[in-house]
């Protein structure tokens, strides 16, 4: 027995969640293309769109977290209105089978009908309702080569009636022939003033407090990622709604749940390698000079190790401490850069992170006590 | 009769003994209503899983205990079948796609769209969205958790997700983005005491202080290693007193016999034979980077420090290669090859430094 029932179309009402349920980012996901921050440029284009009545394929690249998906979605919306939504705009992701046979045949079942105009919605609103239907193929750059081929001839099989937009993090794995034929939109990382104040608005709307010393804590941890930095809030705002009395949240809460290493462990580990950390309070100036040796190195990365902390966020923070150091030589850094890379590539290929990071501690441990 | 491991396993966030801050902020997302979606990381033997059913329990109450295993079968593109195993309850469900190997996309794509469209139908249930927990999240190809992304953000008004991995490094970053991440650190040396403790208490016998010392030592930071020693131990010797003899796995002890042979002698005889004892653990299914690391941790405790860097440089470097090719003995012979040439060559050296003797030295044609 199905514990589970396939939900019936007409019984229940569909995204009925509590509003003040939802997570923040389904939340402020942007409603119209003007609420989307920062993307300028694009925003400009697009915003000429609504007004004439044709639109080229497009094509849209960016990190994670940017606004595509949201822009696409709600220029949509703003082109359709709510009522034709569903039999003018085709949503594909990678999570749809997407062999091209299966990708050929939804796309000739959905551009069959011709579309017909009917400009005034259920809402009372007027809907340009542009005489063509939309095809989202977000997620394309996990396509395959051959289905991306493939794609070609049916782009120009329904050329008449079909937009494509295509949404991807790397345009370089979308295939010449195919990116030729769409505007491209760059989708940049959010810069910090954007980000605050997108963060800014949610956190007056949620009521919380934000001091700012949090929000450049958010923007610092999440790298121009705004879906990232509104978990976080999220996340960091229930957490310190739920203590008793509530407590504002600090920028060392943001930290923590972003899997930040705390600097007390990464100057420790660098510390057991021999570099000299600035502005450190217990100043033992001889238990600098004394080298410590591979099984001090390896004791340390075990306990690293056993805190859970992740390899490539270590790598990242000591990478930080070392090329960013104010004494150690040109030299000594150029030998750290190539095993703080070697490491980053053979960590994302799988390598095992307890062998790469004591790698990398020993590296940098030779090269410092080798020449100073 | 289950094992202590089971047997004792904590049931609730209060329950937990330690980590009471993570327990505290896992309290209040599930009582928030508007939980998200997560990602559990550390090391094995943490309390990852643990946490999960707790966290789950939180969420849902008792119901979720009531679990039902089953076996569904999926077919990948060519139509080759794949059996999964799934856990569920009436409220969540349980999978590990990575026992579909290649085709865990399949599985990602069926089996949570399945879920996503449909409703919670117990009008009861504490929450409207159902919890698909993911095992060994960190084993999930690109393709599979490529098929997550979109399903993550658009499912979300009925299905929250629980991935569970050993790091972070190996999930793509739109993935991260979407969940909020739970870092479940070892517990400490203390932290296990209390758990083993614990443990005595409710069997009510005394557990002295120098056992659970000890166990604990033995463990490196693996609590579920730690119970299972304790209960074997308490077997073996029922008043857990004076000297206790922890014994190692047989797999440790051949690699650390694996790591002798090559400290003893370097020669393409010894090679071959080194071979042999890889194959014979290989095909008893231990995991080729554990052998690698414990035979390696075992050999730079026996070289001198001049070494040490240098052998598990390479130890690192054959790993990588390990994972990218398919025939793992060759990396783990080649790493070994590379250790002898290295050890003799540092040991021609010193003999040769010393003085020029008669002695038979046995060239091995390895190239440095
Ligand atoms: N430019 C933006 N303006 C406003 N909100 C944004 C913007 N970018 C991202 N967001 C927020 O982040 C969430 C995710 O954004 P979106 O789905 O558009 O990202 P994406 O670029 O498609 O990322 P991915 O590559 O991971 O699919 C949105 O729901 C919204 O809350
Ligand atoms: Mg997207």
């Amino acid at each position: 027995m199905a514990f589970f029932q396939v939900q019936s179309n007409k019984a229940t009402p569909k995204h009925t969640a509590d509003p003040a349920l939802q997570p923040w980012v389904e939340k402020y996901r942007p409603k119209t293309i003007d609420d989307v921050s920062a993307q300028e440029h694009t925003v400009a284009v697009l915003r000429k769109t609504l007004t004439s009545t044709n639109l080229p394929h497009m094509l849209f690249y960016g990190p994670p977290g940017t606004g595509k998906t949201s822009t696409i979605l709600a220029l949509s919306r703003q082109l359709f209105g709510p009522d034709n939504f569903r039999n003018r705009v085709l949503e594909l992701n990678a999570s749809d089978e997407r062999g091209i046979s299966i990708v050929r045949e939804k796309i000739k079942n959905f551009a069959r009908q011709t579309p017909r105009a009917q400009m005034v919605a259920s809402d009372g609103k007027t809907y340009p309702c542009p005489p063509y239907k939309i095809i989202i193929l977000d997620e394309a750059d996990s396509m395959t080569q051959d289905a991306q081929g493939a794609l070609r001839r049916i782009m120009e099989t329904y050329a008449r009636i079909t937009r494509f937009c295509l949404v991807c993090n790397y345009v370089t794995r979308i295939i010449e022939p195919l990116a030729s034929r769409c505007s491209k939109f760059r989708f940049t990382p959010l810069d910090s003033s954007s980000t605050s104040s997108r963060l800014s608005q949610i956190a007056t709307a949620e009521h919380v407090v934000l001091e700012p010393d949090v929000i450049s804590a958010l923007i610092n941890t999440s790298s121009g990622d705004l879906r990232r930095s509104i978990t976080y809030l999220q996340s960091a705002s229930r957490l310190s709604a739920s203590t008793n009395p509530p407590t504002p949240i600090t920028a060392g809460d943001i930290q923590e749940i972003a899997g930040v290493v705390p600097d007390a462990v990464v100057h420790d580990f660098a510390k057991t390698l021999g570099v000299e950390i600035v502005g450190d309070m217990d100043v033992d100036n001889d238990g600098r000079k004394k080298t410590r040796g591979f099984d001090a190195v390896q004791a340390k990365v075990k306990e690293l190790m056993r805190q859970g902390y992740s390899a490539s966020q270590i790598v990242s923070q000591l990478h930080d401490i070392v090329i960013l150091h104010p004494t150690l030589h040109a030299r000594q850094k150029s030998i750290c850069a190539l095993a703080f890379a070697e490491a980053d590539k053979a960590i994302c290929d799988g390598a095992d992170e307890e062998l790469w990071i004591l790698e990398v501690g020993l590296r940098i441990h030779k090269a410092i006590s080798s020449d100073s | 009769m289950s094992l202590w491991v089971d047997k004792f396993r904590p049931k609730t966030l209060d329950d937990l003994h330690y980590h009471e801050g993570l327990s505290a902020r896992l309290k209040s997302l599930a009582a928030s209503g508007d939980f998200p979606h997560m990602l559990f990381y550390g090391p094995s033997g943490a309390g990852k899983k643990t946490r999960i059913s707790c966290t789950l329990r939180q969420l849902f109450g008792s119901g979720v205990e009531r679990l039902k295993i089953d076996q569904r079968v999926f077919l990948s593109p060519s139509k080759r079948k794949l059996e999964i195993n799934i856990v569920q309850s009436n409220y969540h469900i349980e999978i590990t796609p990575s026992e579909a190997g290649n085709y865990d996309r399949v599985v990602i794509q069926e089996l949570l769209k399945e879920i996503a469209q449909t409703q919670q139908v117990d009008l009861n249930a504490k929450q409207r969205f159902k919890v698909v927990v993911i095992n060994e999240a960190d084993s999930l190809s690109r393709d599979a958790q490529a098929a997550l992304r979109r399903t993550m953000e658009k499912y979300m008004s009925n299905m929250r997700i629980i991935l569970c991995a050993n790091s972070t490094s190996r999930l793509i970053a739109p993935i991260k983005s979407r969940c909020l991440l739970m870092r479940v650190a070892a517990p400490t040396p203390e932290e296990m005491q209390t758990v083993l403790h614990h443990v005595a208490k409710k069997l009510k016998f005394d557990l002295p202080d120098d056992a659970s010392k000890q166990i604990v030592d033995d463990s490196g930071g693996n609590l579920r290693k730690a119970l299972l020693v304790f209960e074997a131990l308490k077997m073996q010797s029922p008043d857990l007193s004076g000297s206790l003899a922890i014994a190692k796995p047989d797999w440790e002890t051949y690699c650390h016999k694996v790591a002798d042979l090559i400290v003893q002698e370097q020669s393409p005889a010894r090679v071959m034979e080194v071979r042999a004892k890889f194959y014979e653990l290989l095909s008893h299914c231990i995991p080729p980077t554990i052998v690698l690391k414990t035979v390696a941790e075992r050999v730079v405790e026996r070289v001198d420090e001049s070494l040490k860097a240098d052998i598990m440089h390479w130890a690192a470097f054959y790993e990588g290669r390990m994972r990218i090719g398919n025939k793992k003995i060759y990396h783990l012979e080649a790493w070994v090859v590379k250790v002898m040439s290295l050890y003799k060559a540092s040991f021609y050296m010193l003999t040769y430094m010393s003085t020029v003797n008669d002695h038979h030295f046995c060239h091995i044609a390895f190239c440095l």
